[in-house]
């Protein structure tokens, strides 16, 4: 880890100045930032801590929306009454990603920036070329160890996978970022890789989250989030889903799907042609299991990373199928 | 140095009895541990402390061509920059088998780079970070050349034959072909790594020539005999203090190239240095276990009884050095056969030497025969159960000599019981639960009694408190505990009042923790040096004048609760402390060896210092091994091929059990390792780098509690005296052995499918 000047910012506004300076970056709960300095990946000239500040870890909600304050914990998120009841699937993602001691210290905000965990990208000192890390140095994954890389959204210049999963579950109820002047849609501040891999959000000098909305929809209340795994706690997906779904009055019919995928793909990944081959079907297995196909249109794997092509459609169908047993 | 008094430990657990050998008492070192009390060795504060780095060669062969340290040098705090032409010389050390050293002179910084993360500098600097911040400013460059990247690898041909693995009786090739069943399959195992919570590392301290090393160690003596050596002092002069061990799992038993830096940057500086194995440095600074690859074949009757086993077998070891995994040492025991022959090469891969992690050997051996003989029980329709039960070893087939003791039926039986076996559906796919496919499977393991001589001292104070003192170590196994049972019951005190010292090389010398030797070494040392101050105890008290016991004679003496007093309770009745006052004593002392009368000075620093003169396991008219058999439940998710497990009920025969409750716990710890190795663990290279990528705890992964369900274990051990002065046989290494295959075996029920690579992860099953 090289040296670097600390600040504690004491207000929003001297946090974003702060932040712009070349070679700034923010420190909430530091699961990310202090890890990727380790390993050489963060090499921050001045940490700008914004952990003091008043009035951003505050959580909100009621029927319509909830509120997400950029440094509320990820476990206070996951643990509370109107997120269970009003998004369950949100509560449920959060339950199950990382630890219950990195859970306790990262926020919601800090989540959504989180890096990816691409091997290439972590060991600068052993492998020279990564796009992410150096722009235009080439991509040491592609022909390397594949395993745990996207097969959806890859482009000749990256193909690491986006690991978190809170963020899976705002894309698929519409969530949006609030950024000060700007206010984006989840799905739009993830950005693809194409030939900037470097840049993955669309966030610019000065800005900064400072909450998360989520708004309530009768699908939200109604959803799940099914993540699959090689190890039953403490690890990134192999592919997961987060689904809500609302039914017609006749208990059968699909008024309305949200479907997002993660494990699979270098963003946060709304499956909209699932969504809209389902929408105003009727709720069997056959159905779901074969439009849940589609969610894997566009796929290419790069060998090892193969099999997710085969299991994201069956957690998609799954976490359908669980849903329509719940009515 | 330390010291353990369960006087003060809130630990206790049931009654008085737990004191004693066989009893349940608690880990005395648990608090200690708890609550952060317990320092580990370089957790050592020591003034003018410096801080070593390593720098590790970032291609798996070739020749470092040049090493630019001139802005490390420059950098704040930096004290010293070595690379191979600057460090001080090492003299060449001996083996662990004491044989004499190749080379007149060691390098622990490479010139010749064999592996991806060989150490080929080292920064020293005032503080930790300066010399992390020193070190990534090194430029090394290369002249690179193929690497050898694993088994598979087109380049690595079939090894070199090791002959002294090979062994055959009868004819098994022809045995084989004449056989009305005929099963052939090939099995792999994973490289895998130790990965302890507790990273390697030292603290190394000169004082003119005497040298001290703070550093996590399975065997104080064996590490201080390659310090003095390396640096040409007596072993008199070197002194290594372990007083805990955060896992070693078989990696902490030798010193270690960078512990060769470290000692060798604390001379050269004239200060103390601390150096810390970050987490990816642990993956490739000493060897995991060595990837394995078997055949077994088995012909057979239609009736299920083996009338031939071949086996050939392959591990991986480094380009510089030699490790054998020994893969038909479960094999050629496990099951009677008339036909045998086994062979085995290894195979130079540019990788660190491969080393011990749990039961190396019978952990991949175990694999191959136990997957095979399921596979044999499905082919000739039997169960698997009673298909073990029909080719029993009634004797060791290959060593033709009686068991010691071999408590496997029983194993199978009580196992059986607990589980509900007999209510298995024998077909495979045939029991589910939703989305789950449900699948049991059984196999078996075994490992050897390994053993060797012991020392150790016993004190008796004049507070009446007893001292164990011996330089062996615990490393969460109990030895702490069982040493003080075993005192307190000999001598005849509560455990409460018997503090044991260990980890501290000043004391009685002892030999390697691994193989799950040291439980019976100790506890029979110990038993004898307590013995031997029982005995002058109660000498004093019949022959010292002024002791109130001076008209009795000696076997009318009884020591209990630590206070002495004749049988019939007519006569005096005084406490240890008040007979030693009275006769002007302030301690007893007595040293015990279990080692041969005639044995000389030279003998002795050999057992302590290699591994030499362990005892044959075959030695004498009896073959001793330690037995278990596993019975194991999976769940497999249909669409997704995950893999849990749901239930384990193992049976296991250590023997007699010093404490039961300790050993449980080693049992359960083996096999949540075992549930590791056959679902999750594995070292995956970069093929083209042969470097491991996944050098970290969050993508090696290993089982956490969620992965582990209730796990039953049964202790069906018999007391076996063959094997050890109380009655023990080994508990640590058993249980690992044979998991893998009882999942791999319960994977097959549940699915229909054979996976014979390890690790079985959900890309195989979908």
């Amino acid at each position: 880890m090289r040296d670097f000047s600390y600040v504690r910012a004491n207000s929003i506004e001297a946090a974003r100045k702060a932040a712009a300076l070349p070679g700034a970056m923010l420190l909430a709960g530091g699961t990310t930032l202090v890890d990727l300095a380790k390993c050489g990946v963060a090499q921050p000239e001045t940490v700008v801590d914004i952990t003091h500040l008043k009035g951003l870890d505050t959580i909100s909600v009621d029927a319509s929306h909830a509120t997400l304050g950029a440094l509320a914990k990820m476990s206070h998120v996951a643990d509370h009454a109107g997120i269970k009841s009003h998004f369950p699937a949100v509560s449920e993602a959060l339950w199950q990603a990382a630890s219950a001691q990195l859970r306790n210290m990262a926020t919601v905000g800090g989540n959504l920036m989180q890096r990816t965990r691409c091997p290439y990208f972590r060991d600068p000192s052993n492998f020279s070329a990564c796009n992410k890390r150096e722009p235009g140095s080439g991509c040491s994954a592609i022909g390397g160890v594949t395993r745990g890389h996207a097969v959806l959204g890859t482009s000749q210049a990256c193909i690491a996978m986006y690991p978190g999963d809170l963020a899976t579950a705002l894309v698929a109820f519409d969530a949006t970022v609030h950024l000060g002047q700007r206010v984006l849609k989840v799905d739009d501040f993830f950005l693809l890789p194409g030939d900037t891999p470097e840049r993955e959000h669309d966030i610019r000098a000065g800005e900064m989250i400072t909450a998360i909305e989520i708004p309530g929809s009768a699908a939200a209340r109604r959803s799940t989030y099914l993540k699959v795994r090689d190890r039953q706690s403490y690890e990134f997906a192999a592919a997961r889903a987060a689904v809500g779904l609302e039914l017609e009055a006749d208990g059968r019919t699909i008024r309305d799907l949200r479907v997002a995928l993660g494990g699979v793909a270098t963003k946060p990944w709304r499956a909209r042609a699932v969504e809209e081959a389902l929408k105003g079907k009727v709720l069997d297995e056959d159905t779901v299991r074969k439009a849940s196909g589609l969610a894997m249109e566009g796929a290419v794997d790069h060998g090892a990373n193969h099999y997710k092509i085969e299991l994201a459609p069956r957690v998609v169908a799954r976490a359908i199928l669980k849903l329509g047993e719940t009515a | 140095m330390t010291v353990h008094n369960i006087r003060h430990a809130d630990s206790r657990h049931g009654d008085a009895s737990d004191g004693a050998v066989g009893g349940r008492l608690s880990r005395v070192d648990g608090p200690a541990k708890i609550t952060g009390a317990a320092k580990y060795a370089f957790e050592q504060q020591l003034d003018g402390l410096a801080h070593a780095v390593m720098v590790e060669a970032t291609i798996a062969a070739g020749t470092v061509r040049a090493i630019d340290t001139r802005a490390a040098e420059t950098t704040p705090g930096v004290l010293l920059v070595l690379t191979p032409d600057t460090i001080m010389e090492i003299k060449g050390a001996s083996d662990w088998l004491g044989n004499p050293p190749t080379q007149k002179t060691y390098s622990p910084l490479a010139r010749t780079v064999t592996y991806s993360g060989q150490h080929i500098a080292a920064v020293v600097a005032e503080t930790f970070e300066q010399a992390v911040a020193a070190a990534a400013l090194i430029e090394v460059s290369y002249d690179e050349t193929p690497a050898i990247v694993d088994l598979s690898d087109p380049k690595a041909g079939d090894g070199i034959p090791i002959d002294a693995m090979t062994k055959e009786w009868g004819d098994a090739e022809a045995a084989f072909a004449a056989a009305p069943v005929r099963i052939c399959a090939a099995y792999n195992t994973q490289r895998e790594y130790q990965a302890a919570m507790e990273p390697h590392g030292l603290i190394a301290r000169w004082q003119g020539e005497e040298l001290t090393i703070w550093e996590p160690s399975q065997w104080l003596d064996g590490m201080a005999r390659t310090y003095a050596e390396w640096f040409g002092v007596p072993f008199e002069n070197v002194r290594l203090v372990s007083p805990y061990i955060g896992g070693g799992f078989g990696s902490k038993a030798l010193a270690l190239a960078h512990s060769a830096v470290a000692a060798a940057s604390a001379k050269m500086l004239g200060r103390p240095v601390k150096l810390v194995l970050t987490r990816p440095q642990n993956f490739t600074s000493y060897g995991g276990r060595a990837a394995t690859r078997q055949t077994v074949t088995i012909g057979a009757g239609r009736d299920g009884k083996i009338q031939s086993i071949v086996h050939r077998g392959v591990n991986e070891t480094a380009v510089d050095g030699m490790w054998v995994e020994p893969l038909a040492s479960v094999t050629s025991i496990m099951y009677a056969t008339p036909n045998f022959s086994s062979k085995q090469n290894v195979v130079r891969v540019n990788t660190v030497v491969p080393g011990a992690k749990r039961a190396p050997g019978e952990n991949p051996s175990a694999f191959g025969i136990e997957c095979a003989i399921d596979e044999l029980a499905h082919e000739v329709g039997i169960d698997p159960l009673e298909i073990r039960l029909r080719n029993y070893a009634e004797q060791d087939p290959e060593a033709k000599k009686a068991w010691s003791t071999r408590q496997l039926r029983e194993a199978f039986a009580s196992g059986a019981e607990r589980f509900g076996w007999s209510k298995r559906s024998p077909k495979p796919r045939s029991m589910r639960d939703g989305h789950q496919l449900i699948g049991w499977g059984v196999a078996a393991g075994t490992y050897p009694v390994r053993r060797a001589y012991g020392e150790a001292i016993v004190r008796i104070l004049a507070d009446g408190s007893v001292e164990v003192e011996s330089s062996s170590i615990d490393m969460g196994q109990g030895t702490y505990t069982i040493l003080a049972q075993t005192a307190a019951e000999t001598v005849g005190v509560a455990a409460d009042d018997v503090v044991v010292k260990l980890g501290d090389s000043r004391y009685a010398r002892a030999g390697v923790a691994g193989g799950s030797r040291l439980a019976g070494v100790m506890t029979g040392a110990v038993y004898k040096a307590a013995t031997s101050a029982l005995d002058q105890l109660v000498g004093l008290a019949i022959s010292d004048p002024r002791s109130p016991f001076h008209a009795l004679q000696a076997n009318t003496l009884v020591v209990a609760n630590g206070r002495l007093r004749s049988p019939r309770g007519d006569g005096p009745d005084v406490s240890i402390a008040e007979l030693l006052a009275s006769v002007g004593r302030d301690r007893i002392e007595a040293a015990g060896d279990t080692m041969p009368a005639n044995s000389t000075a030279e003998d002795r620093y050999k057992n302590y210092t290699t591994i030499a003169t362990s005892i044959p396991h075959t030695e004498g008219n009896y073959s001793r091994h330690s037995w278990c058999a596993h019975f194991i439940e999976v769940r497999v998710d249909e669409d997704f091929g995950t893999v849990r497990v749901s239930r384990v009920v193992s049976a296991l025969d250590s023997g007699r059990l010093y404490n039961p409750k300790l050993a449980e716990s080693q049992w359960k710890g083996g096999i949540i390792m075992g549930i590791g190795q056959a679902l999750l663990e594995e070292g995956i290279v970069d093929r083209r780098h042969g470097r491991i990528v996944n050098n970290n705890l969050a993508d090696y992964l290993v089982p956490t509690n969620a992965d582990i369900p209730d796990i039953e274990v049964i202790s069906v051990g018999i007391p076996d005296l063959h094997s050890s002065v109380l009655g023990g046989k080994g508990v640590g290494e058993l249980a690992i052995v044979g998991v893998a295959p009882a999942i791999a075996n319960a994977v097959f029920h549940a699915t229909g499918k054979r996976v014979r690579d390890l690790p079985i992860t959900l890309e195989k099953l979908i």
